[in-house]
């Protein structure tokens, strides 16, 4: 099992080395002139050579990536180029809120994703699971966009059940007052393609021998459904959580946007708009490389729940 | 003369018009197909300037609503402007521009003014400017599905010539390809997007591209060509040794020429299949980024930016532009989807 982790962290640094080498070359073969970009048109020449200076822009290339590598390995990305905020504090300061709304999503999701997953894949065949099915494809139709549009206007404007937008600084407040909307309206939005998603899985174990047998042998309905097809569609299930796990993290930027959250995601969506380029650099980079742990986890994982899968 | 008899012999149907039978009895599939194609009609006339041309004009008042729901009296429109009514004073002995004004008259007579009706209500309402929603969601359906298509043929291209050379070849390029692959798929979908954005948006490229849709194009081809390579790959590693494709380098077919005369004809359902897939993705991806200013110009209209307006529109209520993006996106969208369906089952009977 070490060994297993071990190589497979060494199997990930030629990845982690090529997220690095094609972040740092995109930005410095096809993006803008950090200098014009922090100074503006109006600087001085003597301004921009020591803006250049300070940020190291007038060492050859190698260098400059070596210093990038650097930045990658210790934390430290220096200042953002509009706010001069620390990249590290803003990651530090925004994860929070991130996090605040998208555990839950994430916990609601593949909680009722599941259930609902289980009884259509129960009813397969019926009038019920052929309406489910027309209806998923009809609702998975129409742009995230719209949902959010309409559910703040809905429940948040007209029905004043929630706050239309905002945020605080108490954790209890943000669960209790702010978050409930957002997260209301995500896990209503990907449900539909979630439950597809999983019925799927579940139909491709219910026709599988041992749940006959099981039946054979005068199992009920229930144990089969819930000991028997779902542990063993539990690989499936848990690989789809992880490829979700990611986006945790990055927050769903719509809905932080739409929301007034100040998460991640809405970090990054500015800083694009900004050209802000450490804050989506180091964003990119950490993810990549937390997406390559969570895979690793992932895999790990799969051992504990299928006492069949060996690790090789 | 044996060509003669293989000609008179009955000839077996091809894949694809197996597929095209096979279709054809598909009731789901058949509808969403003429739903598809005359959205495509749509987009090519929208193209040439048939319809939607003068789609920027203001044929209506502001926020006229649809004509289902009536004009809508909210007094704005027809307000009584009350002036002080007070004794008529002559002051033109002490007005100095008094003697032009018979001149000016004159002059401002040989203008003719037209006086444009505008209407109240048109079929699907208009926006705040007056413009006809109805052309707009035309327009915006060319700009979207246009984007939409463009974005999955080159992402489908890229992904099916990486994904020949990796599986067809091997070796070391196939591990190159590899790792490119894996370093693409490491970064999250949506990280990759926005670098892919702020570079385009203010790196030297930039002038270039101009803020048109070509920038959308590129950005989501870069990033949804690795699903298609995966597959592509996997369709080549399985093909390569198979006996025709022998039987091709027996007789002398170059590489080149076993891998796109003989193995593509022979892959190329799933091709067809992941490039319709991407094509639903592209256009939501499209909407979204549209709407966050990622995406296309403003001066121009997509289903995504008529999706942005909509969002302050609903708070005064005017609800059509919103409805009416949405109503024309979920049609296209989900006939796609369904062909897409009936496509995958039409080309591949064994799936069922």
């Amino acid at each position: 099992m070490l060994s297993y982790i071990l190589r497979r962290i060494w199997q990930m640094l030629p990845t982690l080395l090529g997220v690095i080498l094609l972040i740092f070359f995109l930005f410095k073969l096809f993006g803008g002139d950090p200098v014009e970009i922090m100074a503006g048109l109006k600087a001085s020449p003597e301004r921009l050579a020591s803006l250049r200076a300070q940020l190291g822009l007038d060492k050859s290339v190698p260098e400059q990536l070596w210093v990038f590598v650097q930045q990658v390995f210790t934390f430290n990305w220096g200042k953002s180029w509009t706010t001069n905020e620390s990249i590290s504090d803003i990651f530090a300061t925004r994860l929070p809120a991130t996090l605040t709304i998208m555990v839950p999503i994430l916990l609601l999701e593949v909680v009722l994703a599941i259930g609902a997953g289980l009884a259509v894949a129960y009813v397969r065949g019926s009038l019920t699971d052929r309406a489910i099915m027309i209806l998923t494809t009809v609702a998975l139709s129409i742009s995230f966009l719209v949902y959010i549009i309409v559910g703040q206007y809905l429940f948040g404007f007209v029905l004043g059940w929630f706050p239309v937008q905002g945020w605080s600084n108490s954790l209890w407040k943000n669960l209790v007052t702010y978050a409930p909307l957002p997260v209301f309206l995500a896990v209503l939005v990907s449900l539909a393609p979630q439950t597809r998603l999983y019925r799927s899985f579940f139909l491709d174990e219910i026709g599988q021998d041992y749940v006959r047998t099981a039946r054979a042998k005068g199992v009920s309905e229930n144990a089969i459904l819930f000991k028997h097809v779902l542990r063993n569609a539990m690989i499936p299930i848990l690989t789809n959580v992880a490829t979700g796990l990611p986006g945790v993290f990055i927050g769903s930027f719509l809905i932080e946007v739409f929301f007034s959250i100040p998460g991640l995601g809405r970090e990054i969506l500015v800083a694009v708009n900004r050209s802000d380029y450490p804050v989506i650099q180091a964003a990119t980079v950490y993810l990549a490389a937390l997406t390559m742990v969570i895979n690793l986890i992932t895999d790990v994982l799969y051992k504990f729940v299928d006492p069949r899968v060996t690790l090789k | 003369m044996s060509t003669d008899i293989v000609q008179s012999l009955p000839q077996s149907p091809g894949v694809w018009k197996q597929a095209w039978i096979r279709l054809k009895t598909d009731k789901v599939g058949m509808v969403s197909l003429y739903v598809t194609l005359f959205f495509i009609v749509l987009v090519l006339a929208a193209q040439l300037g048939l319809v939607a041309r003068d789609w920027q004009k203001e044929v209506g008042v502001p926020f006229a609503a649809p004509t289902l729901v009536g004009k809508i009296a909210d007094g704005t429109q027809n307000a009584i402007v009350e002036t002080v009514v007070g004794p008529n004073v002559d002051i033109s002995d002490v007005d100095p521009l008094a003697p032009r004004y018979k001149e000016w008259e004159e002059r401002s007579a040989q203008f003719k003014t037209t006086v444009t009706v505008k209407a109240d209500t048109l079929p699907f309402g208009a926006d705040q400017q007056g413009r006809d929603v109805f052309s707009k969601v035309i327009k915006g359906a060319q700009v979207s599905i246009t984007v939409g298509l463009t974005a999955a043929l080159f992402a489908t291209l890229i992904g099916t010539i990486l994904g020949a050379i990796g599986g067809y070849f091997g070796g070391r390029i196939g591990d190159f390809l590899e790792w490119v692959y894996n370093v693409f798929t490491a970064i999250p979908y949506i990280l990759l997007v926005f670098a892919l954005a702020a570079v385009l948006k203010s790196g030297p490229l930039a002038s270039t591209l101009g803020s048109g849709v070509w920038t959308v194009v590129i950005i989501l081809s870069l990033v949804g060509w690795t699903g298609i390579y995966r597959l592509v790959r996997a369709e080549y590693m399985k093909h390569r040794s198979r006996e025709y494709v022998m039987a091709a380098e027996a007789i002398g077919a170059s590489n080149a020429s076993r891998m796109f005369t003989h193995i593509l004809p022979n892959i190329s359902h799933v091709v067809l299949v992941q490039l319709s897939l991407h094509v639903v993705g592209f256009i939501k991806a499209e909407v979204i980024l549209s709407y966050l200013g990622l995406g296309v110009p403003i001066d121009m209209v997509s289903w995504g930016t008529m999706l942005a307006e909509a969002q302050t529109e609903l708070v005064q209520g005017k609800w059509w532009q919103l409805a009416t993006a949405t109503l024309f996106m979920a049609t296209f969208v989900t006939a796609f989807a369904l062909l897409t369906d009936a496509l995958r089952d039409a080309l591949d009977p064994k799936l069922r």
